[in-house]
């Protein structure tokens, strides 16, 4: 992609924007990090390719703090949790100049990245730009959105929870899927904090088994993009954004469809109340255990 | 010492002395009575209400008090605001001594010795400075510089004026930030207290206080000529283990909880400034 | 040197009347759990899931329980593990992590907790036959072919050569049916081993420069803005690393009294350092740095040049953004070694 470094590089150079948000080369082709650029040196690191997962979205919370514009480039599944974060007033649109890059799904050592098999398509939330190819726009993945979601649902309930307790107890509560969250932007998180009660750092009880998780997922319901995120960074390999996936599948169930990120924020499936919607007790009906 | 890492003793606070508005003075003993352990001025202890919290203290009382310890301690988060409501016969953890001392039995031996604290800052002082008192024929000339934002808010007021102050060869000089009415002592920041006295560039200094007034004092003194290894200091970080173990009261490669508190000043110039 | 054929491991390790932890599969990873007959060991697994060091310090464990009753308290320690086990098949790297806990843990004063689980432990090393790409231990003084533990295993194809160093170690091998084996075998393996090492991307790393004597030179780098930038301020390296072993204490209410317990930290987390009146590594930027000057400076300084990295490369798989240390070892040394 080299349109991309070329165009951030003018961008630099004649003044729009102060830095660059992107990423960086490292020692081999899956070793690539966020970085920030802030002149034509810098940008010689500069890469974009099959190897950029981590979303950028979350860095600009605290990037749209900086002085100027920076440029950040965003893949389309990325574009939604900006447009989330605008939503939620946690970065300021005119702080950064967009460039939407084509993606034809992102890899790691093991293949295609789990939350670009099962992709969300390939348009872009927002944008001040967007440099992509053909290739781009055709589907990634075979994958069908809400086909793992299913095979939990078609579950008895025991199994299920014997499911999520065998995956859940892994966890070594490092934190990794709040801090990477895009939709987790609370300047103090009720786990870190000391009066809350709740402050844990360790599974001294089950809690993160029966609690923690369900609790953050609930925390973002509505919120959450489906940038998968969380399951890419788990070094425990949980795949947590099934729950959060599950959320948004009853969510369109019982409220139409809906995508946070896109929209006009003004009416969403949590916030907005209507005469037709469903009773506290459809619980019960849905429940199969 | 406590027998056993992490593992504290049981100690029962016997007086509990109101100090100031926001300080007050804890008197330990053991549970069979006398002193949990004995310490040197500037060593620490752990001590704790279970359920609430740990947390370091310096031990104000001097070794050579062979009845009790004493704690001055400041209300300020949850488990000092615990420890401030809590009546004598309470029982608390206590487990110690962690840490260095001051070297009164070494450098300090036989030196003049001016101390300059701001503040809760005299708790760790006094130790010394009640230690000092107990052997004088080892020392020179004692000079106490103490400020505080007021008359109510210094430390250990009688025993400062009632002893320290009558005491011959201890120089006494109070402070306070702002004036007001019934004191007639001086007005003004310890720093600017310590130009205006003035003092020979010898002997030996121990400041403690809050870090700005260590900032300024220490630049006082060099400025009168003082070199970097005549000053000590106290530090103090948040500390889980008190052994050097827990991984997070260090300034460069040194533990405050083990290789300090007590740190002299061209040591702490050789760390990084992350304190 | 002794030796048995492979297929006989299962049957040796479930001859062992301890208890015996050994890499086993856990949903996906690979843990180092209590070993039960028919469980598939993953001796193949380089940089494990998570590491040895949970069985000698697990990430929470209970110190003491208090019981509350007025104004008086009653303590009653946890009592200290008293039951003698085998740790099998930690790697040198992971071996050498051990050292450096006992470096921690065993120094005066000693941590009781600790030193009780080392003694009653078996250690069982295990030689690497294929080091991979992300491997870089011998930077650190470690040897891939000799783990420092109190019996060695060689994988050799359809054999395993073993020999052990340590009274405890003996006492391991002598109730297991071996044969006599030639020296000269292990010695071309621990060549061959050496030689697919060398061959390895971050084998040779220039560590000049990481030590006390460059401790301020290292601490102000401007290096470390642009290395910390993008980290999250997770705990999945110091989870995942094998030295990690920063801790808090805390305490629980049980509804019975309170349990005092200590639970692994993270000098990534951003209340690790915070006080009444702030913290003294305020941005993610000064944690960051902590963690690294850490392992390869402030230890050092302190332990006669021992570094508590031993490259056993669980950050590079690890870090959600790549943000390992090897870049920041090339980022603030002196490049590459000749």
């Amino acid at each position: 992609m080299k349109k991309i470094k070329a165009r951030a590089l003018s961008l630099l150079a004649d003044g729009t924007v102060k830095r660059v948000l992107g990423w960086e080369r490292g020692e081999d082709a899956f070793d690539c990090s966020p970085a920030l650029f802030e002149n034509e040196a810098e940008m010689e690191r500069f890469v974009y390719g099959t190897c950029a997962g981590a979303n950028l979205s979350k860095y600009c919370v605290k990037m749209g703090k900086a002085e100027g514009k920076t440029l950040v480039i965003l893949k389309p599944c990325d574009t939604l949790s900006f447009r989330q974060l605008l939503h939620e007033h946690r970065v300021e649109r005119d702080a950064f100049y967009i460039i939407g890059a084509g993606c034809t799904g992102m890899m790691d050592e093991n293949g295609l990245l789990a939350k670009c098999a099962a992709c969300k398509g390939k348009e872009f939330a927002v944008y001040d730009e967007i440099i992509d190819t053909e290739e781009c726009r055709l589907p990634t993945g075979t994958e069908k959105r809400m086909e793992q979601v299913e095979k939990l649902e078609n579950m008895t309930a025991q199994e299920r929870f014997a499911f999520w307790q065998g995956e859940l107890s892994r966890c070594i509560r490092c934190n990794a899927c709040r801090n990477v969250c895009p939709a987790c932007t609370c300047i103090k998180c009720v786990f870190d904090n000391p009066g809350s009660g709740v402050q844990s750092k360790a599974p001294v009880t089950d809690f993160e088994e029966n609690m923690f998780h369900i609790i953050r997922a609930y925390h973002v319901a509505g919120r959450c993009t489906d940038c998968g995120e969380c399951s890419r960074v788990c070094p425990q390999g949980i795949p947590l954004h099934l729950i959060n996936r599950k959320l948004i599948k009853d969510m369109n169930e019982l409220y139409g469809d809906y995508q946070a990120g896109l929209g006009d924020n003004e009416r969403t499936p949590l916030t907005s109340f209507t005469k037709e919607d469903a009773e506290p007790g459809i619980i019960h009906e849905r429940g199969n255990g | 010492m406590t027998k056993e890492t992490l593992v504290p003793m049981l100690g029962i606070v016997t007086e509990v002395r109101v100090d100031t508005p926001d300080v007050k003075t804890f008197r330990v003993n053991s549970v069979e009575g006398g002193k949990c352990f004995e310490h040197m001025p500037g060593q620490c202890a752990m001590l704790s209400i279970p359920g609430v919290g740990e947390a370091m203290f310096s031990i104000t009382s001097s070794p050579t008090n062979q009845e009790f310890m004493e704690f001055s301690i400041k209300k300020c988060g949850c488990l000092t605001g615990w420890l401030h409501q809590m009546d004598e016969g309470q029982m608390i953890t206590v487990r110690g001594p962690y840490g260095n001392a001051f070297p009164v039995e070494e450098d300090l031996k036989g030196q003049d010795l001016l101390f300059i604290a701001g503040g809760i800052g005299l708790a760790p002082l006094r130790s010394v400075i009640n230690y000092v008192r107990a052997k004088r024929e080892n020392y020179g000339k004692v000079r106490i510089v103490y400020g505080a934002r007021s008359k109510e808010d210094l430390v250990d007021y009688p025993e400062i004026v009632n002893e320290w102050c009558r005491e011959a060869g201890i120089d006494v000089f109070l402070t306070i930030d702002q004036p007001q009415e019934g004191w007639e002592g001086h007005v003004g920041f310890v720093p600017s207290y310590v130009t205006e006295l003035g003092f020979d560039p010898q002997g030996r200094v121990l400041v403690c206080g809050p870090p700005v007034m260590i900032r300024f004092t220490t630049q006082a003194l060099m400025e009168m000529g003082f070199e970097k290894n005549q000053i000590y200091t106290t530090m103090e970080l948040r500390m889980k283990c008190g052994v050097g173990k827990c991984g997070r009261c260090n300034i460069g490669d040194q533990y405050v909880c083990k290789d300090g508190p007590v740190f002299r000043f061209d040591k702490l110039g050789e760390l990084p400034a992350e304190y | 040197m002794r030796k048995f054929a492979a297929e006989k491991l299962e049957q040796l390790l479930s001859g062992i009347s301890m208890p015996v932890y050994a890499p086993v599969e856990d949903g996906g990873t690979v843990i180092y759990g209590r070993y039960e007959p028919g469980m598939r060991l993953r001796l193949d697994k380089l940089g494990t899931d998570r590491t040895p060091k949970e069985v000698l310090f697990p990430q929470w464990e209970s110190l003491m329980h208090f019981k509350m009753e007025g104004k008086k308290i009653q303590l009653t320690e946890e009592e200290r593990a008293n039951e003698d086990y085998v740790l099998f098949g930690v790697r040198a790297c992971d071996m050498q992590a051990i050292r450096v806990l006992d470096r921690v843990f065993l120094s005066d004063p000693v941590d009781t907790y600790y030193a009780a689980r080392r003694e009653h432990g078996t250690i069982v090393g295990l030689a690497c036959d294929a080091p991979g790409k992300n491997c870089f231990c011998k930077n650190f003084g470690v040897d891939p072919a000799q783990p420092d533990a109190d019996v060695v295993l060689w994988p050799a194809g359809d054999e395993y050569f073993c020999e052990a160093y340590t009274d405890k170690g003996h006492a391991l091998l002598n109730g297991w049916d071996t044969l006599e084996a030639d020296e000269c075998a292990v010695t071309a393996i621990k060549e061959e081993i050496g030689k697919k090492y060398d061959a390895l991307p971050f084998a040779h790393l220039n560590l000049n420069g990481f030590d006390g004597e460059h401790l301020m030179e290292k601490f102000e780098s401007p290096q470390w803005k642009k290395l910390s930038m993008a980290c999250l301020g997770c705990g999945s390296c110091t989870f995942s690393c094998p030295t990690c072993q920063c801790y808090d204490i805390r305490d629980y209410d049980t509804g019975n009294g309170i349990q005092r317990y200590r639970c692994w930290d993270s000098c990534m987390y951003s209340d690790f350092t915070l006080m009444a009146h702030g913290a003294n590594r305020p941005t993610q930027l000064e944690r960051y740095r902590q963690r690294f000057m850490h392992k390869l400076v402030y230890f050092p300084s302190r332990n006669e040049g021992m570094y508590s990295c031993v490259g056993c490369g669980r950050c590079i798989e690890k870090c959600p953004m790549n943000l390992h240390i090897v870049k920041v070892i090339r980022a603030l040394g002196e490049g590459e070694k000749e």
